[in-house]
C-alpha cells in the first residue's frame, strides 16, 4: 500500500481509537450521574455542572484545534488529531514531535514530505513518550486515593486543608509562570508584562462578577469562562501596545 | 459506608479495565502502521527521539500521578490520564465545577462532580477537535488570523487569573507564601518557562502543603 500522511486507513484507525476514548468518557459520565442520583444530589446541580463544564471547555479546545492545524502542516492531519485528542497536551506534543523530527535530521515546521518509515518513527516516539500516566494510574491510583482517605479518617479538618493546599500550590506554580518573561522589563522590553496584564484583567473580571452576583444570579455560572474570554480578548490590544 | 466503598471500588475496577484496554489500542496504532505499510521505523531516529523526549516526560508523568490524583478524584484521574490536557483544561474545569456545586473535593459528592465535569470536558473537547478536523480548510485562515494570535497565546494567564481570584480570596492565608515564592522563582530563573511549569506544579504543591501544615499546627488556620 502506498504511504501518505493523510492515507484514509490512518484516519480510520485514529477514528476507532478516538471513538473508544469517547466511549470511556460517556461510560464514566453515566455511572457518575447514576451515583449522584443515589446520593440524592439535585438534578439542577448536575445539569449546571454539565452546562458550565461544556461552556468552559470551548475556548481551550479551540486552542487545541489551532495546535492540530500547526502540526498538520508537517505531520498530516490524522496523527495530530489523535495525539491532541488523547493524552498529551498542547506543549508536550509539539516538543515530542520536534524531538522526533529532528532525531531524523529534519526540522519541525519545514517538513515537506515524510516517508512511511519516518512517519512510523515519529508516531512511536510520540506514543511511547507519553504513555506513562495511562498504566501508572491503574497500578497505583487506588493506593494514592486510599492514602487520602486515611488522612480524612484521621483528621477531617486537615484533610480538607490538605486538598485546598494542593489546589493553591498548583495555582501558584501557574501564577509564577505568568511572570516567567517579566525580567525582560528590566532591559526595557515591555513584552514580558503582557501575560501579567492579561492575568490582571481576567482577575478583575472575576472580582466584578463576584460583586455582581447578588444582582445578576446567572453570572455566577459563567464567571470563569467570561473572565477567561475577556482576558484573552484584552491580550489583543495589550500585545499591540507593548510589543 | 459500605455502599460508598462499592462505588469507589467499581470506579477503580472499570478504570483499570478501560485504561489498560486503551493503552493496548494506543500501542496497536504504530504497530499496525508498520504492518500495513510494510515498513520498519528508523531505529537510530527512534532511539535518539526517545532519548530526547521520554526521560523527562516519564519523570513528569510519575510526579503528576501523585500530584493530580488527590485533586482529580478517582474517576476524574482515570479519564484525565487517558484524555490529557490536565493542567490547562481538565483540572481547572473540575475545580470550577466543585466550587459551583458547593461540594468538597474529598467527599463522595466531590468525586462524582469532578468525574462528571471531566467527562463532559473530554467529550466536548473531542467533538470540537472533530469539527476542527472536518472543517480544517475553511477554519484555518480564521483561527490562524494574526489578529487572534495574541488572544490564544495568552490562554493560560487568562484562565488562571480568574481561577486564582476564587481560590486565593478564600484561602489567602495559605496562598501568600507559595505565590510569592513562585513569582520570585519564575522571574529570577530563566530556565523556568512554559516547558518547565509542569515540573514546578509539584514543587508548589509540596511547599504549600508544608506551609499549610505549619499554620494548621500553630492554629493559624
Amino acid at each position: 500500500m502506498e504511504f501518505s500522511v493523510n492515507h484514509p486507513i490512518i484516519f480510520v484507525m485514529v477514528g476507532v481509537i478516538i471513538a473508544a476514548v469517547l466511549a470511556q468518557s460517556i461510560f464514566f459520565l453515566v455511572r457518575a450521574m447514576r451515583r449522584a442520583k443515589e446520593l440524592g444530589m439535585e438534578s439542577k446541580t448536575l445539569r449546571k455542572t454539565i452546562k458550565t463544564a461544556a461552556i468552559f471547555t470551548i475556548a481551550p479546545a479551540i486552542a487545541i484545534v489551532i495546535s492540530v492545524m500547526t502540526l498538520a502542516k508537517d505531520l498530516g492531519l490524522a496523527l495530530p488529531w489523535l495525539r491532541l485528542s488523547v493524552i498529551g497536551s498542547l506543549s508536550y506534543e509539539t516538543v515530542a514531535a520536534a524531538n522526533a523530527v529532528s532525531a531524523m535530521g529534519l526540522t519541525l515546521g519545514q517538513v515537506k514530505s515524510l516517508t512511511a518509515s519516518q512517519y512510523i518513527t515519529i508516531t512511536w516516539v510520540m506514543t511511547l513518550s507519553i504513555l506513562v500516566g495511562i498504566w501508572l494510574m491503574p497500578l497505583i491510583g487506588k493506593r494514592i486515593q486510599n492514602g487520602m482517605i486515611n488522612i480524612g479518617n484521621k483528621d477531617k479538618k486537615w484533610s480538607e486543608i490538605f486538598t485546598n493546599a494542593m489546589f493553591i500550590g498548583m495555582l501558584s506554580a501557574f501564577l509564577g509562570f505568568v511572570f516567567s518573561d517579566f525580567s525582560t522589563v528590566f532591559s526595557g522590553d515591555w513584552s514580558g508584562l503582557i501575560p501579567v496584564l492579561v492575568m490582571i484583567v481576567s482577575a478583575l473580571v472575576m472580582a466584578i462578577c463576584g460583586l455582581l452576583v447578588k444582582k445578576i444570579k446567572w453570572i455566577y455560572d459563567y464567571a470563569l469562562p467570561l473572565s477567561m474570554i475577556l482576558g484573552m480578548l484584552s491580550a489583543i490590544p495589550i500585545t499591540n501596545w507593548l510589543s | 459506608m459500605k455502599k460508598d466503598q462499592t462505588y469507589l471500588d467499581s470506579v477503580h475496577h472499570y478504570g483499570r479495565i478501560w485504561n489498560l484496554s486503551v493503552l493496548v489500542l494506543f500501542l496497536l496504532f504504530p504497530a499496525l502502521l508498520m504492518v500495513i505499510f510494510k515498513t520498519l521505523p528508523d531505529w537510530r531516529g527512534l532511539s535518539l527521539g526517545l532519548l530526547a523526549t521520554a526521560p523527562m516526560y516519564w519523570a513528569v508523568a510519575f510526579v503528576e500521578i501523585f500530584t493530580y490524583v488527590p485533586m482529580l478524584g478517582a474517576g476524574g484521574s482515570y479519564l484525565s490520564f487517558v484524555t490529557g490536557n490536565i493542567s490547562n483544561l481538565k483540572l481547572p474545569c473540575a475545580l470550577n465545577s466543585l466550587e459551583q456545586a458547593g461540594v468538597k473535593a474529598n467527599s463522595e459528592e466531590g468525586e462524582v462532580i469532578s468525574t462528571i465535569s471531566i467527562a463532559v470536558s473530554s467529550i466536548v473537547t473531542t467533538i470540537i477537535i472533530i469539527i476542527g478536523v472536518i472543517l480544517i480548510v475553511p477554519l484555518t485562515p480564521i483561527l490562524n488570523a494574526p489578529v487572534l494570535a495574541p488572544a490564544f497565546a495568552q490562554l493560560i494567564p487568562a484562565l488562571f487569573g480568574g481561577l486564582a481570584v476564587v481560590f486565593i480570596s478564600k484561602y489567602w492565608k495559605i496562598a501568600i507564601a507559595p505565590m510569592l515564592l513562585m513569582i520570585i522563582l519564575f522571574i529570577t530563573i530563566p530556565a523556568l518557562n512554559q516547558g518547565t511549569v509542569g515540573i514546578m506544579v509539584p514543587v508548589g504543591v509540596i511547599f504549600t502543603l508544608g506551609v499549610a501544615r505549619l499554620m494548621y499546627k500553630k492554629g493559624l488556620i
